[in-house]
Protein backbone atom coordinates (compact mmCIF):
# COMPACT_ATOMS: atom_id res chain seq x y z
CA UNK A 1 0.00 0.00 0.00
CA UNK A 2 3.07 2.66 -0.38
CA UNK A 3 1.84 5.32 -1.84
CA UNK A 4 4.39 6.64 -4.52
CA UNK A 5 5.09 10.51 -5.27
CA UNK A 6 2.47 11.49 -7.87
CA UNK A 7 -0.60 9.86 -7.17
CA UNK A 8 -1.63 12.65 -4.61
CA UNK A 9 -1.24 16.38 -5.11
CA UNK A 10 0.79 18.70 -3.36
CA UNK A 11 -1.72 20.15 -0.84
CA UNK A 12 -2.85 16.75 0.26
CA UNK A 13 0.25 15.83 0.47
CA UNK A 14 1.23 18.36 2.43
CA UNK A 15 -2.17 18.00 4.94
CA UNK A 16 -0.91 14.43 5.46
CA UNK A 17 2.55 15.10 6.45
CA UNK A 18 0.94 17.49 9.43
CA UNK A 19 -1.40 14.89 10.34
CA UNK A 20 2.07 12.53 10.44
CA UNK A 21 3.99 14.64 12.00
CA UNK A 22 1.02 15.47 14.95
CA UNK A 23 0.75 11.59 15.11
CA UNK A 24 3.97 10.84 15.51
CA UNK A 25 5.06 13.91 18.16
CA UNK A 26 1.62 12.24 20.40
CA UNK A 27 3.12 8.68 19.89
CA UNK A 28 6.58 10.02 21.38
CA UNK A 29 4.53 11.23 24.77
CA UNK A 30 2.65 8.19 24.73
CA UNK A 31 5.37 5.52 24.00
CA UNK A 32 7.55 6.68 27.21
CA UNK A 33 4.64 5.09 29.26
CA UNK A 34 4.72 1.49 26.95
CA UNK A 35 8.64 1.12 27.29
CA UNK A 36 10.89 -0.13 30.29
CA UNK A 37 14.13 -1.69 29.97
CA UNK A 38 12.87 -5.00 29.01
CA UNK A 39 10.24 -3.95 26.39
CA UNK A 40 12.47 -1.06 24.44
CA UNK A 41 14.60 -3.82 22.93
CA UNK A 42 11.28 -5.83 22.72
CA UNK A 43 9.49 -2.47 20.26
CA UNK A 44 13.14 -2.06 18.63
CA UNK A 45 12.71 -6.30 17.48
CA UNK A 46 8.54 -5.63 16.06
CA UNK A 47 9.88 -2.64 13.95
CA UNK A 48 12.37 -5.18 12.35
CA UNK A 49 10.05 -7.86 12.45
CA UNK A 50 7.59 -5.72 10.44
CA UNK A 51 10.10 -4.07 7.96
CA UNK A 52 10.87 -8.12 6.96
CA UNK A 53 7.07 -8.71 6.81
CA UNK A 54 6.03 -6.25 4.13
CA UNK A 55 9.16 -7.42 2.00
CA UNK A 56 7.28 -10.79 2.05
CA UNK A 57 4.40 -9.79 -0.69
CA UNK A 58 2.36 -13.34 -0.89
CA UNK A 59 0.40 -13.75 -4.17
CA UNK A 60 -3.78 -12.51 -4.21
CA UNK A 61 -5.97 -14.08 -6.38
CA UNK A 62 -6.17 -12.47 -10.11
CA UNK A 63 -2.06 -11.31 -10.60
CA UNK A 64 -1.66 -9.10 -7.60
CA UNK A 65 -0.23 -9.47 -4.49
CA UNK A 66 -0.41 -8.31 -0.65
CA UNK A 67 2.08 -7.70 2.37
CA UNK A 68 1.77 -7.95 5.71
CA UNK A 69 0.94 -3.88 6.52
CA UNK A 70 2.12 -5.18 10.76
CA UNK A 71 -0.38 -2.25 12.45
CA UNK A 72 -2.48 -4.07 14.33
CA UNK A 73 0.73 -6.81 15.16
CA UNK A 74 2.88 -3.83 16.05
CA UNK A 75 0.61 -2.61 18.46
CA UNK A 76 -0.62 -5.82 20.35
CA UNK A 77 2.81 -6.81 20.69
CA UNK A 78 4.72 -3.43 21.47
CA UNK A 79 1.27 -1.02 22.68
CA UNK A 80 -0.14 1.24 19.97
CA UNK A 81 2.01 4.65 20.65
CA UNK A 82 5.17 2.67 20.18
CA UNK A 83 3.55 0.80 17.21
CA UNK A 84 3.13 4.10 15.23
CA UNK A 85 6.82 4.87 15.83
CA UNK A 86 7.70 0.79 14.59
CA UNK A 87 5.61 1.71 11.55
CA UNK A 88 7.24 5.62 10.95
CA UNK A 89 10.57 4.27 10.96
CA UNK A 90 9.62 1.66 8.95
CA UNK A 91 8.66 3.48 6.37
CA UNK A 92 10.93 6.09 6.45
CA UNK A 93 13.65 3.48 5.96
CA UNK A 94 11.69 2.38 3.22
CA UNK A 95 11.35 5.48 1.32
CA UNK A 96 14.72 7.00 2.07
CA UNK A 97 16.88 3.77 1.44
CA UNK A 98 14.72 1.48 -0.44
CA UNK A 99 12.78 3.39 -2.88
CA UNK A 100 9.55 2.05 -1.67
CA UNK A 101 6.71 4.70 -1.28
CA UNK A 102 7.69 8.19 -2.29
CA UNK A 103 9.43 10.71 -0.54
CA UNK A 104 6.41 13.67 -0.75
CA UNK A 105 4.24 10.84 -0.08
CA UNK A 106 5.90 9.71 3.36
CA UNK A 107 3.16 11.62 5.26
CA UNK A 108 0.24 10.04 3.46
CA UNK A 109 2.19 6.51 3.93
CA UNK A 110 3.02 7.41 7.44
CA UNK A 111 -0.32 8.70 7.96
CA UNK A 112 -1.95 5.28 6.20
CA UNK A 113 0.19 2.54 7.46
CA UNK A 114 1.43 4.23 11.02
CA UNK A 115 -1.64 5.88 12.15
CA UNK A 116 -4.78 4.40 10.44
CA UNK A 117 -3.26 0.84 10.64
CA UNK A 118 -2.47 1.55 14.30
CA UNK A 119 -5.08 2.63 15.67
CA UNK A 120 -7.79 0.50 14.02
CA UNK A 121 -5.68 -2.26 14.63
CA UNK A 122 -5.57 -1.27 18.35
CA UNK A 123 -9.00 -0.22 18.48
CA UNK A 124 -10.55 -3.22 16.41
CA UNK A 125 -8.61 -5.51 19.67
CA UNK A 126 -9.33 -3.54 22.08
CA UNK A 127 -12.81 -3.66 21.10
CA UNK A 128 -13.13 -7.58 21.22
CA UNK A 129 -11.36 -8.08 24.08
CA UNK A 130 -13.90 -5.97 25.90
CA UNK A 131 -16.55 -8.70 25.12
CA UNK A 132 -14.59 -11.67 26.10
CA UNK A 133 -13.23 -12.78 29.17
CA UNK A 134 -10.00 -11.04 29.66
CA UNK A 135 -7.47 -14.34 28.52
CA UNK A 136 -4.60 -15.04 27.03
CA UNK A 137 -6.66 -17.27 24.63
CA UNK A 138 -8.56 -14.49 22.76
CA UNK A 139 -5.67 -12.36 22.24
CA UNK A 140 -4.46 -13.81 19.05
CA UNK A 141 -7.67 -14.05 17.22
CA UNK A 142 -8.65 -10.56 18.14
CA UNK A 143 -5.25 -9.44 17.01
CA UNK A 144 -6.15 -11.05 13.49
CA UNK A 145 -9.64 -9.87 13.59
CA UNK A 146 -8.34 -6.58 14.36
CA UNK A 147 -5.43 -6.88 11.14
CA UNK A 148 -8.24 -7.77 9.08
CA UNK A 149 -10.34 -4.66 9.55
CA UNK A 150 -7.25 -2.54 9.62
CA UNK A 151 -6.21 -3.02 6.11
CA UNK A 152 -9.55 -2.19 4.04
CA UNK A 153 -9.78 0.83 6.33
CA UNK A 154 -6.69 1.97 5.10
CA UNK A 155 -7.27 1.37 2.12
CA UNK A 156 -10.49 3.25 1.74
CA UNK A 157 -8.79 6.15 3.51
CA UNK A 158 -6.70 5.96 0.40
CA UNK A 159 -9.66 6.48 -1.34
CA UNK A 160 -10.96 8.99 0.51
CA UNK A 161 -7.15 10.76 0.17
CA UNK A 162 -7.95 10.32 -3.40
CA UNK A 163 -11.13 11.34 -3.72
CA UNK A 164 -9.95 15.03 -2.37
CA UNK A 165 -6.16 15.77 -3.94
CA UNK A 166 -5.82 12.85 -6.50
CA UNK A 167 -3.91 13.79 -9.48
CA UNK A 168 -5.94 12.02 -11.84
CA UNK A 169 -9.63 12.03 -13.33
CA UNK A 170 -10.81 8.79 -12.33
CA UNK A 171 -14.18 7.81 -10.45
CA UNK A 172 -13.55 7.82 -6.99
CA UNK A 173 -16.02 5.54 -5.96
CA UNK A 174 -14.12 3.06 -8.57
CA UNK A 175 -11.43 3.51 -7.08
CA UNK A 176 -12.81 3.05 -3.33
CA UNK A 177 -14.32 -0.06 -4.51
CA UNK A 178 -11.63 -1.42 -5.89
CA UNK A 179 -8.99 -0.52 -2.94
CA UNK A 180 -11.70 -1.76 -0.16
CA UNK A 181 -12.36 -5.41 -2.37
CA UNK A 182 -9.04 -6.03 -3.04
CA UNK A 183 -7.73 -5.14 0.19
CA UNK A 184 -9.95 -7.16 2.34
CA UNK A 185 -8.76 -9.73 0.54
CA UNK A 186 -5.22 -8.80 1.39
CA UNK A 187 -6.56 -8.48 5.11
CA UNK A 188 -7.09 -11.94 4.87
CA UNK A 189 -3.06 -12.79 5.00
CA UNK A 190 -2.66 -9.55 7.23
CA UNK A 191 -5.23 -11.34 9.61
CA UNK A 192 -3.20 -14.89 9.46
CA UNK A 193 0.18 -13.50 9.74
CA UNK A 194 -0.64 -11.74 12.80
CA UNK A 195 -2.83 -14.35 14.37
CA UNK A 196 0.27 -16.49 14.06
CA UNK A 197 3.13 -14.35 15.06
CA UNK A 198 0.97 -12.95 18.08
CA UNK A 199 0.23 -16.69 19.27
CA UNK A 200 3.86 -17.81 18.59
CA UNK A 201 4.87 -14.89 21.49
CA UNK A 202 2.01 -15.77 23.97
CA UNK A 203 3.14 -19.19 23.48
CA UNK A 204 6.81 -18.74 24.66
CA UNK A 205 6.91 -15.08 26.31
CA UNK A 206 3.60 -13.67 27.18
CA UNK A 207 5.12 -11.27 29.37
CA UNK A 208 6.67 -9.80 26.34
CA UNK A 209 3.17 -8.87 24.61
CA UNK A 210 2.07 -5.38 25.74
CA UNK A 211 -1.40 -6.77 24.56
CA UNK A 212 -1.11 -9.38 27.33
CA UNK A 213 -0.65 -7.28 30.37
CA UNK A 214 -4.22 -7.28 32.00
CA UNK A 215 -5.19 -11.15 31.15
CA UNK A 216 -1.47 -11.35 32.70
CA UNK A 217 -2.53 -9.81 35.68
CA UNK A 218 -6.01 -11.76 35.75
CA UNK A 219 -4.37 -14.48 35.70
CA UNK A 220 -1.78 -13.71 38.63
CA UNK A 221 -4.93 -12.77 40.63
CA UNK A 222 -6.54 -16.34 39.68
CA UNK A 223 -3.84 -18.70 41.18
CA UNK A 224 -3.47 -16.07 43.77
CA UNK A 225 0.21 -15.28 43.51
CA UNK A 226 1.92 -13.10 45.81
CA UNK A 227 1.40 -9.55 44.42
CA UNK A 228 4.92 -8.12 42.44
CA UNK A 229 5.21 -5.64 44.81
CA UNK A 230 8.97 -4.48 45.66
CA UNK A 231 9.38 -7.05 48.28
CA UNK A 232 8.99 -9.92 46.35
CA UNK A 233 12.60 -10.03 44.56
CA UNK B 1 4.30 -17.97 37.67
CA UNK B 2 7.43 -18.55 35.54
CA UNK B 3 7.17 -21.95 34.84
CA UNK B 4 4.56 -21.85 32.56
CA UNK B 5 5.15 -18.31 31.47
CA UNK B 6 8.97 -18.30 30.14
CA UNK B 7 9.59 -21.28 28.43
CA UNK B 8 12.85 -19.49 26.88
CA UNK B 9 14.73 -16.70 28.57
CA UNK B 10 14.27 -12.76 27.55
CA UNK B 11 17.80 -13.12 25.60
CA UNK B 12 17.42 -16.33 23.86
CA UNK B 13 13.74 -15.03 22.92
CA UNK B 14 15.51 -11.53 21.24
CA UNK B 15 17.84 -13.92 19.61
CA UNK B 16 15.11 -15.98 17.93
CA UNK B 17 12.74 -13.12 17.11
CA UNK B 18 15.64 -11.38 15.54
CA UNK B 19 17.32 -14.23 13.39
CA UNK B 20 13.44 -14.96 12.04
CA UNK B 21 12.82 -11.16 10.60
CA UNK B 22 16.41 -11.09 9.61
CA UNK B 23 15.77 -14.83 7.62
CA UNK B 24 12.77 -13.87 6.29
CA UNK B 25 14.30 -10.43 4.72
CA UNK B 26 17.95 -11.80 3.98
CA UNK B 27 16.31 -15.16 2.07
CA UNK B 28 12.45 -16.16 2.54
CA UNK B 29 12.18 -12.39 0.49
CA UNK B 30 13.59 -13.94 -2.85
CA UNK B 31 10.95 -15.97 -2.64
CA UNK B 32 7.69 -13.14 -2.22
CA UNK B 33 5.07 -12.20 -5.43
CA UNK B 34 6.51 -10.02 -7.79
CA UNK B 35 2.71 -9.25 -8.84
CA UNK B 36 2.00 -5.21 -8.17
CA UNK B 37 0.39 -5.02 -4.62
CA UNK B 38 -3.16 -3.91 -4.03
CA UNK B 39 -2.11 -0.55 -4.66
CA UNK B 40 -0.56 -0.33 -8.18
CA UNK B 41 -3.22 -3.34 -9.49
CA UNK B 42 -6.28 -1.08 -8.56
CA UNK B 43 -4.25 2.24 -10.24
CA UNK B 44 -3.88 0.01 -13.37
CA UNK B 45 -7.11 -1.07 -13.43
CA UNK B 46 -9.12 2.49 -12.42
CA UNK B 47 -6.18 4.32 -14.71
CA UNK B 48 -4.29 6.15 -12.82
CA UNK B 49 -0.92 4.14 -11.97
CA UNK B 50 0.81 6.32 -14.76
CA UNK B 51 0.53 9.37 -12.18
CA UNK B 52 3.27 7.54 -10.36
CA UNK B 53 7.13 9.38 -10.27
CA UNK B 54 10.05 7.86 -9.91
CA UNK B 55 11.24 8.45 -6.08
CA UNK B 56 14.28 11.12 -5.37
CA UNK B 57 15.48 7.96 -3.78
CA UNK B 58 15.20 5.52 -6.37
CA UNK B 59 19.16 5.54 -7.55
CA UNK B 60 20.41 5.16 -4.07
CA UNK B 61 22.32 1.36 -3.35
CA UNK B 62 19.63 -0.56 -1.98
CA UNK B 63 16.85 1.53 -4.24
CA UNK B 64 13.95 -1.31 -4.86
CA UNK B 65 15.55 -4.12 -2.47
CA UNK B 66 18.53 -4.27 -4.66
CA UNK B 67 21.91 -4.04 -3.92
CA UNK B 68 23.92 -1.61 -6.41
CA UNK B 69 27.15 -3.88 -7.95
CA UNK B 70 25.56 -7.21 -6.86
CA UNK B 71 24.47 -9.06 -10.13
CA UNK B 72 23.43 -12.17 -8.07
CA UNK B 73 19.53 -11.36 -7.92
CA UNK B 74 19.41 -13.57 -4.88
CA UNK B 75 22.28 -11.65 -3.07
CA UNK B 76 21.41 -8.19 -4.02
CA UNK B 77 17.95 -8.70 -2.49
CA UNK B 78 19.38 -10.63 0.36
CA UNK B 79 22.12 -7.69 1.25
CA UNK B 80 19.10 -5.35 0.43
CA UNK B 81 16.86 -6.67 3.05
CA UNK B 82 19.37 -7.06 5.44
CA UNK B 83 20.93 -3.28 5.83
CA UNK B 84 16.91 -2.51 5.69
CA UNK B 85 16.28 -4.50 8.68
CA UNK B 86 19.67 -3.66 10.29
CA UNK B 87 18.69 0.23 9.55
CA UNK B 88 15.08 -0.17 11.13
CA UNK B 89 16.57 -2.35 14.21
CA UNK B 90 19.25 0.57 14.94
CA UNK B 91 16.85 3.62 14.35
CA UNK B 92 13.94 2.01 16.10
CA UNK B 93 15.87 0.51 19.16
CA UNK B 94 17.91 3.50 19.52
CA UNK B 95 14.70 5.81 19.78
CA UNK B 96 12.91 3.33 22.02
CA UNK B 97 16.23 2.88 24.20
CA UNK B 98 16.42 6.66 24.93
CA UNK B 99 12.18 6.98 25.30
CA UNK B 100 12.49 4.10 28.13
CA UNK B 101 11.13 4.53 31.12
CA UNK B 102 14.28 4.27 33.90
CA UNK B 103 14.15 3.10 36.91
CA UNK B 104 11.83 0.32 36.66
CA UNK B 105 14.17 -2.35 37.18
CA UNK B 106 11.96 -3.80 40.19
CA UNK B 107 9.20 -5.07 37.93
CA UNK B 108 11.72 -6.87 36.25
CA UNK B 109 13.94 -8.39 38.70
CA UNK B 110 11.08 -9.92 40.34
CA UNK B 111 10.37 -11.39 37.09
CA UNK B 112 13.88 -12.33 36.14
CA UNK B 113 14.61 -13.67 40.01
CA UNK B 114 11.60 -15.92 40.12
CA UNK B 115 12.06 -17.43 37.01
CA UNK B 116 16.03 -18.93 38.00
CA UNK B 117 14.28 -20.25 41.43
Amino acid sequence: MHVPDGFLDVPTSVATGVVAVGGIALALRGARRELDDRTAPMAGLVATFVFAGQMMNFPVAGGTSGHLLGGAMAAVLAGPWTAVLCLSTVLLVQGLFMADGGITALGTNVTLMGLVGVAVGWLVFKGIRAMLPDRLGVLAPAAAIAALVSVPVAALVFSALFAIGGTAPVSPEKVAIAMVSWHLVIGVGEAIITGMVVASVIGVRPDLVYGARSALRARRLEIREPSTAGESA
Amino acid sequence: MSATEKRISTRNFFAVFLLAGLLIAGVASYYASSHPDGLNFVAEKTGFSDKEEASSTADGPLAGYSTKGIDNDRLSGGVAGLAGSLLVLSLAGGLFWVLRRRGTAGDEHSVSTSSGT
